[in-house]
């Protein structure tokens, strides 16, 4: 024999480390054919993507969940309807618990149960991106802090790690919810695979075909607006210039995108 | 010299057969969780990591504790702990491999492992805490290899080995600073965001290892004709105080910077595992337990004749491993989630799975280390 215990154990083992690695490539293919030429004319394209949301227009909808219901068809978010598994991208949290430091006894009733809309800060220092193991959450040049749901080995470190509560894991197999609920899933964006963590992507597949995000289309209640902050000419930057505007957890120096009207 | 292993008496096949069944089922349990998903464990949204994370946690501690013999007898040539060095090795030779095994249960794509090292990212601490981790395991590899077949053979161990076990020094601690920069290095999450847990690992640690190898020194030497001596236990008696003495007087430190700079993020943690908070309170008898063991150990440590005593000495050194494990391996990981950082309390206990699968993974450990122990053992009998 040509080959010794070690040998063969070495072998084996580079072997079930190939097969391993190999899985890892299985990436989705778009169902959407697009061409590159079509795609760079179309695409909305920034330096610094943000949003402002106003607190008080949203309020005045009175539990509408449009952009919410928007945002989660879109994207093949399934509703667990379990707060132990659940998975949301952007959703309803009382006025207390997302800006919980500033909230205080005298605050008024209303106020203080106020829905305010929270979703991923696509913060410009994103401790997600910082702590990731294999950089399977990236900042990309727009500034989106983006998930490359194929490298994500499922640590949950970036949970751990985001000040905002913004990231969900998938405890679950997600594709199972849509069978079982007989929901349709949106051909033109993946679903998830169990034991990866996503979140709130800004949209970044519908600007590449010149959309805005779908929550924003989704609001009538010109609540939402989304825009390149580095453009001085640009929507956000003159609503951020004229009106009183508050970010979720400053302190931390996350240097949070998401910018609240009150 | 590892056919040794294969030689022991009804008692030896009994234990390590037991062991096999434990791990056999909690084997049966991982495949359950790993076709539906960590949705079986008790670990939520707003709770991501839990009891796999922080039995990791706390036998990174066990781990790096075998540098408590090691640094005595290599750097000090404190000959008293020549015959247990080779202990504290396999030990944490054991306690690497369950460290390994807790975090590969706890990911969510398990296969996907590989991509820490297709991707290197320097600027993740988990990252490190993987470098760390393997090298701290080739070191005792090796060592533990090189120098007991030196002693089976009645001749010195090569030169080569003295920088490599030098090298294993610094290495141990290492291994506990990183584990606990993946934690204190999370501005998001004010329970871990402190400088002193690192040190307070360290601490913990250099309690609840050496108290674990007095309690298995008592062990083997039941079992075995083998025994390191008496002196050896005390030394790692007074080590055991003064790093027990250590660890609760850095939880005081915390303590105090929390309450009397009365910052409500920091307060409400702790509030959350003494008292309860919004009327959750899981942990609050666990951790009392743990504040009342180690009070009565510290008790029975320090007056020195309670320690000299061994059997005192070996209730003394249970309380400080239990009060520790508690501390470690049930209250610091899931506190830094509870409160979440919206404010709301979200509980977490393990579920039944999630202890059978954790409970394999320690019988992992512990057959590899009696397997070990079985090998040193019969080489140290011989020569005897």
């Amino acid at each position: 024999m040509g080959i010794d215990r070690r040998g063969f154990i070495r072998i084996a083992g580079l072997t079930a480390f190939g097969a391993m690695s190999n899985s890892v490539f299985d990436h989705a293919v778009a169902s959407e054919e697009i061409t590159e030429e079509g795609l760079v004319a179309a695409s909305l394209k920034a330096h610094r993507w943000a949003m402002v949301i106003d607190i008080k227009k949203c309020q005045e909808q009175h539990g509408c969940t449009k952009c919410i219901d928007a945002c989660h068809t879109v994207h093949n978010v399934p509703d667990y309807e379990n707060p132990k598994d659940e998975i949301k991208w952007i959703w309803h949290e009382t006025y207390e618990h997302t800006f919980h430091e500033q909230e205080h006894e005298h605050l008024p009733e209303h106020l203080r149960h106020l829905p305010v809309l929270v979703l991923c800060n696509h913060c410009d220092n994103p401790p997600c991106v910082r702590v990731c193991p294999t950089k399977a959450t990236f900042q990309r040049n727009d500034g989106i802090v983006a998930m490359d749901m194929h490298r994500c080995i499922g640590c949950r470190y970036c949970v751990a790690a985001c000040p905002y509560g913004s990231r969900s894991f998938n405890w679950r197999e997600p594709k199972r919810w849509f069978e079982e609920n007989d929901v349709d899933i949106n051909k033109s964006f993946p679903t998830r695979t169990r034991g990866v963590v996503e979140k709130c992507n800004f949209c970044a597949e519908r600007l590449v075909k010149g959309q805005i995000p779908a929550c924003v289309e989704a609001c009538e209640a010109n609540a939402m607006f989304f825009g390149d902050l580095d453009d001085p000419d640009s929507e956000v930057r003159e609503i951020l210039s004229s009106r009183f505007s508050i970010r979720r957890k400053p302190n931390l120096g996350t240097l949070p995108q998401i910018y609240y009207l009150l | 010299m590892l056919e040794k292993a294969f030689y022991g008496d009804k008692k030896y096949w009994a234990w390590l057969s037991f062991l096999a069944l434990v791990i056999f089922v909690g084997l049966l349990f991982y495949l359950r969780q790993f076709n539906e998903g960590l949705t079986i464990t008790g670990l939520k949204r707003d709770v991501t990591w839990g009891f796999y994370i922080a039995q990791f946690t706390f036998l990174v501690g066990v781990a790096a504790s075998a540098v408590m013999v090691v640094l005595p007898y290599y750097l000090h040539n404190y000959k008293a702990f020549g015959k247990i060095t080779i202990l504290g090795e396999f030990v944490a030779i054991g306690s690497v491999l369950m460290c390994m095994l807790f975090i590969f249960v706890d990911m969510g794509q398990p296969f996907r492992i590989v991509n820490v090292f297709r991707y290197p990212t320097f600027n993740s601490l988990m990252f490190w805490d993987t470098v760390a981790l393997g090298g701290y395991l080739l070191l005792n590899i090796v060592i533990s290899r090189v120098t007991l077949s030196s002693e089976r053979k009645g001749i010195a161990p090569p030169g080569w080995i003295k920088p490599i076990i030098i090298i294993s020094i610094p290495w141990a601690i290492s291994i506990h600073t990183v584990t606990a920069f993946l934690y204190s290095g999370l501005a998001a999450r004010s329970f871990w965001l402190t400088a002193v847990l690192a040190p307070r690992f360290l601490a913990s640690a250099f309690a609840s290892g050496p108290a674990l190898l007095i309690l298995i020194v008592y062990i083997v030497r039941k079992v075995s004709k083998f025994d390191p001596g008496k002196d050896a236990v005390q030394k790692l008696a007074v080590i055991v105080t003064y790093a027990m003495s250590m660890n609760i007087f850095l939880i005081l430190m915390e303590i105090f910077t929390a309450f009397y700079g009365n910052i409500p993020e920091h307060m409400r943690h702790f509030q959350y595992l003494f008292v309860g908070l919004d009327g959750y309170n899981t942990l609050v008898p666990w951790m009392w337990t743990s504040v009342i063991l180690a009070v009565v150990s510290l008790i029975l440590l320090i007056n020195p004749k309670t320690r000299r005593n061994e059997t005192v000495l070996g209730f003394a050194c249970f309380f400080v491993f239990l009060s520790i494990w508690i501390d470690k391996g049930l209250g610091m990981v899931v506190t830094g989630f509870v409160p979440n950082p919206l404010g709301k309390v979200i509980e977490y206990w393990p579920t039944f799975p999630e202890i059978m699968i954790s409970l394999g993974v320690y019988a992992i450990g512990i057959f590899l280390i009696t397997v070990f122990y079985k090998i040193a053992l019969s080489v140290r009998e011989r020569i005897a």
